[in-house]
């Protein structure tokens, strides 16, 4: 009896009418919104640190005014990113700025990827600031200048530094994705409201998506493992 | 080879070098001792402008290195340094730490670097050791790599920031043995450090240093056996 209903349900929830269909659409969506606006977060997050740390470790006395400046707006741009709610900024992207274009998961990938910045920044900055600054003295006082010396020796440091703190970053990415419902982009969590609205089913939906979300993070877990392992060769004692 | 004239160097209030006029000059051996706080690190750091002087000048082969006109990256690939704590790059292989500043500066082929590395490599007895990460290493062995990474670029004078501080006292004779050896093949050196035994021995020149400023130099013979200052006199009753 109950086993029945429970199979009905299910074959209601996922199967009839190819639904199955839509939850892999769904799937899709998020992904790309999430892939790309890492690659954006992880482009502006670099940028920002990078123009962070060259700021603060101008000698004192030969500041460049340039520098200031570009270091301000960054400071704000953080400061307001990490001040306000993801959902609040996607409805000021999505309502205010961008009011005439229908494409919403450009939107999306733009204001997740703009959000992800600020924190990638910080993650950078502090790999950056965590590397011993022997490294670069060393580095400077074979000749080499200050972009070489972060490009070969205190980058690949501070990236082996940070990459738990940025895969958790990646996580919460991905996840945050859901809220692009608000903006009508129709991603895995959107597709499940959509089916519970025609079916009147919620219990399979729902539960369904948290499985498929939690099963894309834990092989993001594993990937970011990969990796770290793969970093840890120079740590071989 | 390296004028001083009238070098100031402050951290915030704290004046740390109180103007140093000196002259190093070419195949001169300068050991600078002195107690803790006396600015001798600073002095040698100052040297290739690892720290920005605050007042005075240095003159590097004729070319004033606070200019901001003068290419300092230039002036620093003559000048070999050796940290207290290594700094050998952890990312890299020793090879790769060897070979990274003069191909990236294209100075010479990776090929070339190579064959050069292994033979400096050799000299100090770790040619085994080209592929180890420098975390697999000991700290005499570190500081050994450190030494032949510095000289892999040919440099004209190497400065020694206390090479052995930081070395477990078991090693500190294997890394002093690479210095001694480097004065005997006529290396210009200036070395900052607490190895008396060494100041005396390889030394040409001994600088005392104290309250940021040299207030008594001399052969070792004089400063060691007949020191004039009274800081000097009460600084080598303690340490000798």
């Amino acid at each position: 009896m109950f086993s029945e209903k429970f199979l009905a349900d299910f074959r209601q929830s996922f199967i009839e009418g190819d639904r199955w269909l839509l939850y892999v659409k769904g799937i899709g969506v998020t992904l790309q919104v999430a892939a790309v606006a890492l690659l954006l977060g992880i482009v502006l997050g670099v940028l920002v640190a990078v123009i962070r740390t060259l700021h603060d470790q101008q000698r004192p006395g030969h500041r460049n005014p340039v520098m200031g400046i570009l270091n301000t707006i960054a400071q704000v741009y953080t400061t307001v990113i990490r001040g306000t709610p993801l959902m609040v900024q996607l409805l000021i992207m999505y309502f205010v700025i961008f009011v005439n274009t229908r494409n919403a998961i450009g939107v999306a990938m733009l204001t997740f990827g703009i959000n992800s910045g600020a924190y990638v920044a910080e993650i950078i900055r502090g790999g950056i600031m965590s590397v011993d600054i022997g490294q670069m003295e060393a580095a400077r006082s074979l000749g080499l200048s200050y972009i070489p010396a972060m490009r070969f020796i205190v980058i690949p440091q501070a990236v082996k530094n940070i990459l738990p703190a940025l895969g958790n970053e990646l996580i919460a990415l991905l996840k945050d994705t859901s809220l692009v419902t608000v903006i009508g982009v129709r991603d895995l969590t959107k597709t499940a409201q959509l089916i519970q609205g025609k079916t009147y089913q919620a219990l399979f939906p729902f539960v369904g998506i948290a499985i498929v979300y939690l099963l894309m993070v834990m092989i993001i877990a594993a990937l970011i493992g990969v990796v770290e392992r793969r970093l840890a060769a120079s740590d071989r004692r | 080879m390296i004028v001083v004239k009238g070098l100031r160097k402050s951290f915030g209030d704290n004046e740390v070098l109180c103007g140093i006029d000196e002259h190093i000059y070419k195949g001169e051996k300068v050991v600078v001792i002195g107690p803790s706080g006396s600015g001798k690190s600073t002095f040698l750091r100052c040297l290739n402008m690892l720290e920005y002087p605050t007042g005075g000048d240095l003159i590097f082969d004729g070319v004033s290195m606070t200019d901001p006109k003068s290419h300092i990256d230039m002036m620093r690939r003559k000048m070999g340094m050796v940290f207290q704590h290594f700094n050998l790059f952890n990312n890299l292989t020793i090879l790769n730490n060897m070979t990274l500043a003069p191909v990236q500066l294209k100075i010479r082929t990776r090929q070339e670097a190579e064959k050069d590395a292994m033979e400096l490599l050799d000299r100090v007895g770790l040619a085994d050791k080209a592929a180890a990460y420098p975390s697999q290493l000991s700290g005499g062995q570190k500081q050994r790599i450190a030494i032949v990474r510095a000289l892999a670029m040919h440099p004209e004078v190497m400065l020694f920031d206390e090479p052995t501080s930081a070395l477990d006292p078991e090693m500190v004779g294997e890394v002093l043995d690479v210095m001694k050896k480097l004065a005997q093949e006529g290396m210009t050196m200036v070395v900052v450090t607490h190895e008396m035994g060494f100041a005396r021995e390889v030394g040409s020149r001994v600088l005392f240093m104290d309250g940021g400023k040299i207030t008594e130099q001399g052969t070792p013979q004089e400063l060691f056996n007949h020191p004039k200052n009274p800081r000097t006199q009460d600084f080598l009753s303690k340490v000798l």
